[in-house]
């Protein structure tokens, strides 16, 4: 098993446990290269990747730009908020024009869920899904789920709880089928408005109650509050969010056994949890970051072997 | 597929005890040198250089491991994917005399991505190479040795194998030529 069985990464769903075990183990080895004085490697000199960023983003963009360049690849950026899409052009318009300049593959971010997959099957370019609406976030469930095997040496078995957000988040479904395909058991805390009404048959575990939650588990991933995606008000107030699903540090320290902390970003310090958590020996949050650099130049290094050389 | 032993068991010690001695004629004392083997297999001729450089010169020898899978010319140019190893170089080469380690060198196309790996962690001040076996006038790229263990004359169809004690269970090196070679 040495190469990934699809074409494009549009999201965990689509992986198997031998590409997500082989996403890891070249991750492994370019974790070291950006470790080197000199962070670069020639592999993808002869590709050009564009990303292309329909909504905001800060540590996606820079991670995937950073991971494109320490693989010498060419990059182009497009974000929509300075585009053609203002102008009314659709997304295959839109993607065909920059298709034109020949470029070999595409890092994409889209408010709509499944933009990506529908874009892999129009292009002849391979696609990275950034992000889609809420559907799914795959590099950021490979970055978490690496971190987690980084530090306590594997993923089987373990118990992980997602807190927060559950309804709205890209990372949150992601992050279960990322797990449960590696073998962890996974479970999900938050208000009952935010929890979606059938995802038991996912095969996750639902619990209301933050302090019985965390006692289960032995990594808390902990989600933001996405205002920006709520049309209307799933809780009363954010103060009354904290003080159920916040994590802070008394809770942390009165658990039976330390658990290891997680945030995807970006982090709304007070709300969801609270700084000295944040910036606590059990938070994992800087590292995810790093290991961000790392997960996706195995994506991108392990789609570009499949691209057809002309 | 017609097997040939090219070196046994008694040869193949022999030669990598004059190759400890070649590299001390050159770096007397070891003590501004450093050995790197080339993954995957140069590292197991490194691993035996190392315990009997030490075991003459009494004192311990920096070695270390290179993977040179980003460095490669053929990326997307094989079928199938090309899957890392470990690069383990725990010092500084920075001014360091190195010798790069492999043990066939063919085409010099591996060596010529070692270099380019190399320079990733500093600029040392002499880069030498030595090899276990030369398949001489295969080369497709300006790059010789400095050290060889053996020179040997060999069609493209045929493939040369270094066996290991520790691997494959016996020291031998090995030269595999099709059956129908004309």
């Amino acid at each position: 098993m040495d190469n990934l069985s699809v074409e494009h990464l549009t999201g965990i769903k689509d992986l198997t446990r031998q590409d997500i075990e082989l996403i890891f183990k070249t991750a492994d080895s370019f974790k070291e290269v950006i470790n080197r004085p000199i962070k670069k490697v020639p592999s993808l000199r002869d590709i050009t990747i564009a990303n292309l960023f329909f909504e905001n983003s800060t540590r996606t963009r820079l991670s995937f730009e950073l991971a494109e360049k320490r693989l010498s690849a060419d990059v182009i950026n497009f974000s929509a908020s300075s585009s053609s899409v203002k102008k009314g052009e659709t997304l295959i318009d839109t993607v065909n024009n920059i298709l034109a300049m020949k470029v070999d593959m595409v890092v994409m971010r889209h408010p709509n869920p499944g933009a990506a997959k529908f874009l892999s099957e129009r292009i002849g370019a391979k696609v990275v899904n950034a992000g889609d609406g809420t559907h799914e976030h795959p590099t950021q469930a490979l970055l978490d789920a690496f971190s987690i095997r980084e530090r306590l040496g594997s993923v089987e078995g373990k118990k992980v709880v997602i807190i927060g957000d559950i309804l709205h988040s890209r990372v949150a479904l992601s992050n279960i089928y990322c797990l449960q395909k590696l073998g962890a058991e996974v479970m999900v805390c938050g208000p009952t408005t935010l929890i979606p009404k059938y995802i038991h048959e996912l095969g996750v575990k639902v619990e209301h109650n933050l302090r019985a939650a965390l006692e289960w588990c032995d990594v808390a991933n902990m989600l933001r509050i996405q205002l920006e995606r709520q049309e209307i008000k799933y809780f009363p107030s954010l103060r009354e969010y904290s003080m159920q699903f916040g994590l802070n540090k008394e809770i942390l320290d009165s658990l039976s056994k330390e658990i290891i902390v997680m945030h995807p970003g970006p982090i709304n310090r007070g709300v969801e949890i609270t700084s000295d958590v944040a910036d606590s020996k059990q938070s994992v949050i800087l590292q995810q970051v790093e290991n961000g650099v790392a997960i996706r130049m195995a994506v991108i290094y392990l789609l570009a072997s499949k691209i057809d050389r002309q | 597929m017609e097997k040939q032993i090219i070196l046994n068991t008694r040869h193949f010690e022999l030669t990598l005890n004059r190759l400890c001695y070649e590299l001390i004629e050159t770096h007397t004392d070891f003590s501004n040198t450093v050995l790197i083997g080339l993954q995957p297999r140069g590292i197991n001729v490194v691993a035996r250089l190392k315990t009997q450089l030490e075991t003459i010169l009494k004192k311990e020898i920096l070695c270390g491991n290179l993977d040179i899978t980003f460095y490669r010319d053929d990326f997307r140019r094989r079928e199938k994917s090309i899957i890392p190893s470990t690069t383990n170089i725990d010092f500084v080469i920075e001014n360091k005399n190195v010798v790069l380690v492999d043990d066939v060198l063919y085409t010099g196309r591996t060596i010529r991505s070692g270099l380019d790996a190399l320079l990733a962690f500093g600029r040392p001040k002499k880069v030498e190479l030595l090899t276990l076996i030369d398949r001489r006038f295969q080369r497709d790229l300006p790059i010789q040795a400095d050290y060889i263990g053996k020179a040997i004359d060999t069609l493209q169809s045929e493939r040369v194998s270094v066996e290991w004690k520790e691997i494959e269970g016996e020291d031998k090196i090995v030269l595999y030529t099709p059956e129908n070679n004309g």
